[in-house]
């Protein structure tokens, strides 16, 4: 099966057959001397979309340093409006879309390009919290100049279909890669959690009241306010203590959360 | 497997007699973070410091041998420490860290690691992992109330408290008092009770009191990393080293109508059991009540 569709079956799509994309080899082998078959290798048509967002989310991609060749080395970037020359999406389909930023409803352009690139994409990630979740800006409101009537932005699942979700604001470089590897090298167990619906759409510092101390899972660990990008947790007598004006609803807490997902067959093959 | 995986077991006592001053038991966490911090393998620890209120620990970063050994000894009530993590990154600039936990929190770190939202560059600066044994934990309130409710005596004179041999000990000003710990199951923080590790089974590094007398620290290496640090520090006569066999259970048949005394590893693997049963009861009670369980807590 395919990689694609590996992914695809994982939440629930019927997989086709597809054209083969071999994955390149896992990366710690630095430099890929190519067998004689790996020659034709297709890979895989990334297109990036870039809606409302800050851009930070492909700084955070370059962070990767050195490593950043082999996660674009791994792809075929046929759309980047801020790397490429290539205006519009490619004609036909592609087989990842990455998007960052939420989607502002009065912005025709904006609906208009989500819905295009869901349309030709086999897979479409929601790459950082405001596609994910929306993230700072469920803030917005409009009123201001000079665009004022655009205040309505919403996660990208409000309008499309979404296949996995890296959260972060922006995600941290290291999430990135290990999400890179884990797609081209099949790696279906790391990338459920991406694809769990729960880690799209609206998010909140009081999920880890409602997810986690509600249902008693709650511990002290602290790891919720580490993981807050705003400081808007304290740790109050072993309890998170979050600052609702402080929250820009990113979703990192409850994500990082080992109450509410623990990874541990991947945990255990760490401990070596 | 019990216990986890493992690549060694030994029972572990500091020789510093310092450290075994102011130690939990055989002072295992303390001693190792000060050799590691000399030998330049750690250049901070998070721990469990001194806070403003007696008895509620203040998650810590520990820099220096003063500021390690000024935080041990076990506070029964919850240190939040993964919450200074980033802390410790960006603003100390710490590259090397060590991280001491209840096995939950060990846990946390090493999901961090797979999984690091909101972690950017800590992944690769988590350099030791400290895991003490863990049957449950109280919140401050639970603990204060066994302290001067059940116990009677005021929380800011206590010196010590132990749990072990079925009971709570706290240790004030020339006093000593022991309950039953039946009277503080109450107090038990509600997040212990889906709790299926006892012996910090993700750490490199596990140790606690379970399995070995007064004074000296049973002790597990689970990785490479934990192993080759041990190795050293006992190369280098930091501990004092038993074999657990010398703790096993009595092979006599027990007295008429008595249980079998369990000791050494079989109490450590007893109880072990106990909790993992204890969890899977709870996870499933509360599941079938509608309540959200953590995927995969259970192991
Ligand atoms: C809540 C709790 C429950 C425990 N239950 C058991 C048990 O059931 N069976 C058992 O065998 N052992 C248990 N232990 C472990 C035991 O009490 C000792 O901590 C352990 O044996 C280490 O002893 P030591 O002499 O090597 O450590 P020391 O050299 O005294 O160092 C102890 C280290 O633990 C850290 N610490 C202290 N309090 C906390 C806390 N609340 N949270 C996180 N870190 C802390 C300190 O900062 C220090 O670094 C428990 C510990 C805690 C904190
Ligand atoms: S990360 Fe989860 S378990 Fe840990 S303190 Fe926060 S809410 Fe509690
Ligand atoms: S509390 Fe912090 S981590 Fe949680 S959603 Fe709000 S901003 Fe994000
Ligand atoms: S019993 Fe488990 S959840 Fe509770 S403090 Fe100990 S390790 Fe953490």
């Amino acid at each position: 099966m395919g990689l694609l569709d590996k992914l695809k079956s994982l939440f629930g799509g019927a997989p086709k057959a597809a054209p083969e994309n071999k994955a390149p080899e896992p990366v710690k082998k630095e430099v890929l001397p190519p067998k004689k078959e790996e020659v034709k290798v297709t890979k895989p048509k990334v297109a990036y979309v870039h809606l409302s967002g800050c851009t930070g989310c492909l700084v955070s991609l370059a962070d990767t340093y050195e490593k950043l060749l082999d996660v674009l080395g791994a792809v075929d970037m046929v759309y980047n409006l801020t790397l490429a020359d290539a205006r519009t999406l490619p004609e036909g389909k592609f087989d990842i879309a990455i998007v960052e930023g939420a989607v502002c409803l009065q912005d025709e352009e904006s609906v208009h390009l989500i819905k295009e690139a869901r349309e030709k994409a086999g897979l479409v990630v929601a790459y950082g919290d405001c596609a994910a979740t929306g993230n700072v800006l469920n803030n917005s409101r409009g009123g201001q100049w000079n665009q004022p009537q655009h205040e309505s932005f919403v996660p990208i699942n409000r309008v499309i279909k979404v296949d996995a979700y890296i959260p972060g604001c922006p995600p941290s470089p290291e999430i990135i890669y290990n999400f890179c590897i884990a797609a081209v090298t099949g790696d279906t167990e790391y990338l459920k959690p991406f694809m769990a619906n729960e880690a799209g759409g609206y998010h909140c510092g009081c999920d880890l009241n409602t997810r986690i101390i509600e249902n008693s899972l709650c511990m002290g660990c602290g790891t919720c306010a580490a993981s807050c990008p705003t400081r808007a947790i304290e740790m109050v007598y072993g309890r998170p203590s979050f600052n609702n004006i402080r929250c820009i609803k990113c979703g990192a807490c409850s994500f990082a959360c080992p109450r509410s997902f623990l990874p541990v067959n991947k945990i255990k093959g760490q401990i070596v | 497997m019990p216990f986890g995986t493992y690549k060694e077991v030994m029972a572990l006592k500091a020789k510093d007699s310092k450290i075994t001053g102011v130690s939990q038991d055989g002072g295992v966490v303390t001693a190792l973070l000060c050799y590691a911090l000399d030998k330049g393998v750690i250049d901070g620890a998070l721990v469990a410091g001194k806070g403003e209120t007696p008895w509620l620990p203040k998650p810590t970063i520990a820099t220096t041998k003063e500021e390690i050994m000024a935080a041990a000894g076990t506070k029964y009530t919850i240190n939040p420490v993964v919450s200074v993590i980033k802390d410790a990154v960006r603003e100390q600039g710490l590259e090397k860290l060590a991280v001491v936990g209840t096995p939950c929190q060990i846990y946390a770190v090493q999901k961090m690691r797979l999984y690091p939202v909101g972690a950017r560059h800590i992944p690769d600066k988590i350099a030791l992992t400290i895991g003490i044994f863990c049957t449950e934990n109280f919140s401050y309130a639970g603990l204060r109330t066994i302290i001067e409710d059940h116990c009677k005596v005021p929380v800011d004179s206590v010196t010590k408290m132990e749990i072990g041999g079925g009971k709570f000990k706290v240790k004030a000003a020339g006093k000593e008092v022991a309950i039953p710990i039946k009277e503080t199951h109450k107090y038990e923080q509600e997040g212990c009770h889906v709790c299926s590790d006892l012996t910090a089974e993700f750490a490199d590094i596990s140790t606690g009191s379970i399995g070995t007398p007064e004074g000296w620290s049973t002790v597990f290496t689970r990785t490479t990393k934990g192993k080759d640090l041990l190795a050293k520090a006992l190369a280098d006569g930091i501990f004092e080293k038993k074999s657990m066999d010398e703790f096993k259970s009595p092979t006599a048949p027990p007295a008429p109508g008595k249980k079998p005394i369990k000791t050494g590893l079989d109490l450590l693997e007893q109880m072990d059991k106990q909790k993992k049963d204890k969890a899977k009861k709870t996870f499933d009670e509360r599941k079938a009540m509608g309540l959200f369980v953590t995927p995969e807590i259970l192991y």
